[in-house]
């Protein structure tokens, strides 16, 4: 096994373009996650079936298929229909999409864990619907799960290169480009191996930093 | 759709099913390996499992089919065949991600039981296999059966290898038929069904291990489901 650090060198302005595209993935890709898994897990509470069922079933569906299928789904289909986005757009929506029906769990699991004194209390000063939700359950609720949806961030990261199958040249969409103009597959690819171990050894500790932050 | 393209479909759950067993075989070996080296009594063996667990929950399952498939073959000089080199890398991923699970489960017997196996004077192993083990399985099923439905979702990567796999024979009907929205809504509804099967027997398989031990099954799932690349952090 013969190791070419020139080769190394050489990926390197490659893995820089890459690890933004990657970040960026990364950071849109969770924000829509947190939002839309909180509308979820919102209609998931409305007291009729009509609402819960459906939402229910999209979001399980969801859940237990492949996103690397919905990612090509969204990229292929969409055009059908006229609706035409860049494919890194396509790609954030899809990844959003996909961890949104997680985080959905992980906001249920807030919400439940909010002691029943709280509603009585709300219920108590006569507080509106809208006031309950934004003032005395969601603070208590969202503060809960700020570490699991963490996890969820750190999880999608992993699962940015599926994006490269859409065209995204992200971390490993780079990696793949150079190995197959340079013909060195060993490099880029080891590198970018290594970064996603250290990108997520790295955002484990800061969690669990902010973990024993929010607990004191 | 023409039945020759359905044929195409139905090889493709085939080459799926295949790499879910085998896969589903060795995250298996592998997760109650490393999960029981991780609560082991020598502070290196401890590590080298805890350092395994670190790097392969660490990096991308498909960065490591990846490299599976094109580092591997140069640098040791020989080339698994794709079926083999699939299921290594989604084994060892996702092996670790189960060891983590091993470890918590037998972690979370109540440690009398350990001391009642040392008061009798049993042998570590028998400590293990006799004691431990059989209580600490029935409270893994619901983590792995999530785990199980992640590996599913994990097999399609190998199409991006051009493995012919389900998600594979999909982008070959969307290329004959120059159309995509039915023939990728049949790819999903049939991943969908194939999560739902293999839930539904790892349920049935939990009360039965359950029962075992004198316990009922819990009536509903409260576990939450981990995703794909499943979170470093835990």
């Amino acid at each position: 096994m013969k190791w070419d650090w020139n080769a190394v060198s050489e990926f390197m302005p490659h893995f820089w373009d890459g690890l933004l595209v990657t970040l960026k993935i990364l950071v849109l890709g969770s924000l829509i996650s947190f939002a839309l898994g909180l509308v979820w897990a919102l209609l998931m509470r409305v007291p009729t079936r009509w609402v819960t069922w459906p939402v229910g079933v999209v979001t399980e569906f969801v859940r237990n298929t492949p996103l690397l299928v919905q990612l090509f789904f969204l990229f292929y289909v969409l055009p059908e229909w006229n609706v035409t986005f860049s494919a890194l757009t396509t790609g954030v929506i899809g990844i959003g999409l996909h961890y949104s029906t997680y985080t959905m769990q992980v906001y249920r699991a807030g919400i439940e864990a909010v002691p029943v004194g709280q509603w009585e209390a709300a219920t108590a000063l006569n507080l509106p619907l809208r006031r309950t939700w934004a003032a005395v359950i969601l603070p208590q609720a969202v503060r809960r799960v700020v570490p699991a949806l963490g996890n969820y961030v750190i999880s999608m990261l992993k699962d940015t290169p599926l994006l490269m199958a859409i065209t995204v040249l992200e971390m490993l969409g780079e990696a793949r480009l150079f190995s197959q103009q340079n013909f060195q597959f060993t490099e880029p690819l080891t590198v970018i191996g290594v970064a996603f171990i250290v990108i997520s050894y790295l955002a484990s500790l800061a969690l669990r930093a902010l973990e024993r932050r929010l607990v004191h | 759709m023409t039945s020759g393209l359905w044929e195409l479909v139905l090889q493709g759950v085939w080459v799926t099913i295949q790499l879910l067993v085998l896969g589903a075989l060795l995250a298996t070996a592998v997760s109650f390996v490393v999960g029981v080296a991780r609560t082991h009594r020598l502070w290196i063996v401890r590590f080298l499992a805890g350092f395994y667990t670190e790097v392969f929950r660490g990096t991308s399952a498909l960065v490591m089919i990846f490299w599976v498939f094109f580092v591997l073959p140069p640098a040791f000089g020989w080339q698994l065949v794709p079926l083999w080199a699939g299921t290594l890398a989604l084994g060892l991923t996702y092996g670790a991600y189960g060891a983590e699970i091993v470890r918590g489960a037998l972690v979370a017997v109540d440690p009398a039981q350990k001391e009642g196996g040392i008061a009798l004077s049993f042998t570590p192993w028998q400590r293990m296999r006799l004691i431990l083990l059989p209580q600490a399985v029935p409270e893994m099923i619901p983590p792995f059966s999530n785990l199980l439905v992640e590996l599913l979702k994990g097999t399609a990567l190998v199409s991006i290898m051009g493995m012919g796999d389900l998600a594979f024979s999909g982008n070959l009907v969307r290329l004959a038929l120059q159309e995509s929205a039915e023939i990728y809504t049949y790819i999903l509804l049939i991943y969908f069904v194939i999560a739902f099967l293999l839930t539904r027997v790892m349920r049935g398989l939990e009360k039965k291990l359950k029962a075992g031990v004198g316990k009922s099954a819990p009536r509903r799932e409260t576990v939450t489901p981990e995703p794909a690349g499943i979170g470093g952090a835990r």
